[in-house]
């Protein structure tokens, strides 16, 4: 019986792999590096085994545009670590997994209820699919200047005047660790016939612990896009979709052949099998220790003063349904800094890279790979980043959410007919490409979007203080397209 | 039979002491520690496979680390020593009947035992009642003083190892805010012959430079260290080396050492070209 040979403790594809190398084939396949014979320098710098296990589709390595055996196998396990009634390997990153979700469930015209705070991968889904956003006001914090999650109320409120609407997307939680009530949510949703998607891009831990915010499948959802390579620990752009019994699998599996690669990266799944074992067998007691060290870095950076190292006092049972108490996210405002300065000091002046930092909070991703030390460092570096640099909090300008007027669908804005005008005569226009911040890589436009002079001022503000402005054709960001 | 110890100093360079027997071996959370004893060099503790410190040739070390601040700064009441576990600075400091109080920050309590056990040559003076010991992270203690240490010794060599810390800005930062206003640290400068050791000196004495007003580096020369040379870097906020200071007030202290007399104080921030150069590109 396969079932008695799958359990948590196998991993299928690094096993294939392993068996593989030590047939010795003969490549007449590609990759034409041919085990790196055909590149020294990459086998150098990547390593040998590297280039070992970077191979092709082979009959016994399975296929993963038709998995049949053992990545179909890698799939089981993965199901069933994390409670799925299905998963699939991803390749092509989360943002494909998050494209998938939405594919899969809307067509042209289709309605979606989705907090505006969503990553730019769930827009860019709506351009490619020509579904309508519907967005939910997430509330914002106005202190820390943070978007948060959707209150049930606003939730039911969408759906009730959309009743038409065929999904509704959760961030479960957002960058900065907000979870909305998904439970409440995905029973509200279904019980007016939609589905409920989850992006779990900063969630893949809440499977494995019982001291963190529920997941997406152990509430009953219906899609969860999870970032392995964040807390899970695989190789960057692997990722998993998980679906629940209500979804069809086999057409989930048609939308991600539509544009997923047809030359998969065995690195990448490998990555994906070995991180799923070591979750599924460690991950609770790994993710104890995550918590903790988290839980230590909060109370020594909050007995610095000045900053604000927030955890679950913020939850207020609503917009706050609950925080994920891993994410070190720190308010840096009343020190006077913006979070992107912090975030730049940090990296220039005291080699210590974080996630990212925003107009007014830092965050630092910690994992399984953190050290106490490392944590002494952060800490201390804080502690003499406020002792130097220490400056008056009044001259930041404060964030507020800004609510977004939609003029049209981001599909018809997207490609409408557009002139491209210098920004600052863009004001009561409907913008026709994205403008954001990244990381975390919010839109603040998104096509189909008013542009406003507030947003503008916002910009300008954000591009002085250091951050990252992308989406627009003109990388100087000095033009926009707007729609005519 | 022959059991030599290697310590190896870049990947084609070693150095082998022949030893006579392994007195203690211990790996802790933090690092593996072990004291050999041997012939030419006496007992020798080793961290992660670098010496510490020998019996023969610690003198030198330990009075230039300490002897050179004193000098510069004779009205020293309290020390901070972070490292040090062996007690060798330590023995050095309670020479001066003016300093009141060494608090030791050690991370590894392990070192502590063991050099009590084993080389008590320089850890006897570990219960000196003028001396207390904490076992704790550098980093973690010293951001919690302010204004408190006239001088700070970092001594702790590894920049690799599990004071990886201690060579950060973020620490040295953290001792700037922790010293009174005529405050002096000595830290680790590291090695400046070997390609492979520059990057950590330059890196240090960069970050160093950040927090200090006066930063200079000295040399001395020590048989079992990577090329026989060691910089040490004085970092102060008000007191210049080799400028201010009263040598003759030293003098008049009729203290015995071995390798540090007033001469070699200011001679030791002579540095060869070479050295200049590295730690100015490094500014």
């Amino acid at each position: 019986m396969r079932d008695d040979y799958l359990t948590q403790e196998r991993a299928p594809i690094l096993e294939a792999l392993t068996k593989m190398k030590a047939t010795r084939l003969v490549p007449f396949d590609v990759p034409g590096h041919k085990r790196g014979r055909g590149n020294r320098e990459l086998a150098e710098f990547l390593g040998q085994a590297c280039l070992d296990v970077d191979v092709n589709s082979m009959k016994p390595l399975d296929n993963l545009c038709h998995p049949v055996s053992v990545i179909r196998d890698a799939e089981i396990l993965a199901a069933q670590a994390f409670g799925a009634a299905h998963s699939f390997l991803m390749v092509g990153g989360t943002t494909s997994a998050v494209q998938a979700m939405i594919l899969s469930t809307c067509k042209p015209d289709d309605k979606i209820i989705l907090p505006r705070n969503v990553h730019r991968s769930a827009i860019n889904a709506l351009i490619l699919c020509g579904a309508t956003p519907v967005y939910v006001n997430p509330q914002v914090d106005e202190r820390l200047g943070i978007s948060l999650g959707m209150k049930v109320a606003e939730v039911v409120a969408a759906i009730e005047s959309n009743p038409d609407a065929k999904a509704v997307l959760v961030n479960n939680p957002t960058y900065y660790g907000i979870c909305s009530d998904i439970a409440t949510i995905t029973r509200v949703a279904h019980e007016h016939g939609m589905k409920v998607l989850a992006d779990e891009a900063h969630g893949t831990h809440f499977y494995f612990s019982d001291k963190l915010p529920p997941s997406a499948m152990s509430v009953g959802a219906d899609m969860a896009a999870v970032s392995m390579h964040k807390s899970g620990g695989s190789l960057t752009q692997s990722s998993l979709l998980l679906t629940g019994a209500a979804v069809n699998a086999g057409y989930v599996h048609q939308i991600i052949n539509l544009t997923q690669s047809t030359s998969g990266s065995y690195l990448l799944m490998a990555s994906l099998d070995i991180s799923r074992r070591n979750l599924a067998l460690r991950g609770e007691e790994i993710f104890d220790g995550v918590i903790e060290l988290v839980e230590y870095a909060r109370d020594e950076i909050n007995s610095l003063g000045g900053w604000y190292a927030y955890g679950k006092e913020l939850v207020d049972g609503d917009s706050v349904f609950d925080f994920d108490v891993t994410k070190l996210s720190v308010f840096t405002r009343a020190v006077g800094l913006a979070g992107v300065e912090v975030y730049d000091i940090l990296r220039d002046e005291y080699d210590i890279q974080l996630e990212f930092g925003d107009i007014a909070n830092i965050l630092a991703y910690v994992s399984v790979g953190d050290r106490v030390k490392d944590i002494e460092r952060l800490v201390s570096a804080l502690a003499d980043i406020k002792r130097i640099y220490r400056k008056d909090p009044s001259r930041l300008m404060k964030v507020e959410y800004i609510d977004p007027i939609v003029d049209a669908a981001p599909k018809d804005a997207f490609y409408a007919e557009k002139i491209s005008l210098p920004i600052e005569q863009t004001v009561g226009k409907t913008a026709a490409e994205f403008l954001m911040c990244y990381p975390p890589g919010i839109p603040i436009l998104a096509p189909g979007e008013r542009i406003t002079r507030e947003i503008l001022d916002y910009v300008r503000y954000a591009k002085r203080k250091g951050c990252q402005i992308t989406g627009p054709e003109d990388m100087t960001i000095r033009r926009l397209q707007v729609m005519v | 039979m022959e059991l030599w110890f290697s310590e190896q100093h870049t990947p084609n360079v070693r150095l082998s002491i022949k030893v006579d027997r392994q007195l203690f071996s211990e790996t802790t959370e933090f690092q593996r520690v072990d004291i050999f004893e041997s012939t030419e060099f006496g007992r020798i503790l080793v961290i992660d496979g670098r010496i510490m410190m020998t019996e023969r040739d610690e003198f030198i070390y330990h009075e230039m680390i300490t002897h050179v601040p004193l000098c510069v700064n004779p009205d020293v009441r309290r020390v901070l020593l972070v490292g040090g576990g062996d007690g060798g600075s330590v023995r050095e400091l309670l020479k001066y009947d003016t300093i009141d109080k060494i608090d030791l920050v050690e991370v590894d309590e392990a070192v502590v035992r063991a050099c009590r056990k084993f080389i008590p040559k320089t850890a006897a003076c570990l219960d000196n009642p003028r001396v207390e010991i904490f076992f704790a992270d550098g980093l973690k203690f010293i951001r919690r003083k302010e204004n408190f240490y006239d001088l700070i010794i970092v001594d702790y060599t590894d920049p690799l190892g599990a004071g990886e810390g201690l060579f950060t800005r973020e620490f040295y930062g953290n001792c700037f805010a922790a010293l009174t206003v005529g405050g002096i640290m000595v830290n680790q400068h590291e090695n400046p012959f070997y390609s492979s050791d520059i990057a950590a000196m330059q890196r240090a004495h960069k970050r160093l430079t950040a927090s200090f007003p006066i930063v200079r580096a000295y040399q001395i020369h020590i048989p079992t260290y990577p090329a026989g040379q060691w910089l040490f870097g004085f970092a102060s906020k008000k007191f210049h080396p080799t400028r201010d200071v009263d040598l003759a007030r030293w003098n008049s202290l009729a203290l015995q050492t071995n390798y540090y007399n007033t001469r070699i104080h200011v001679g030791a921030f002579a540095l060869p070209t070479y050295v200049m150069k590295t730690l100015s590109a490094a500014e």
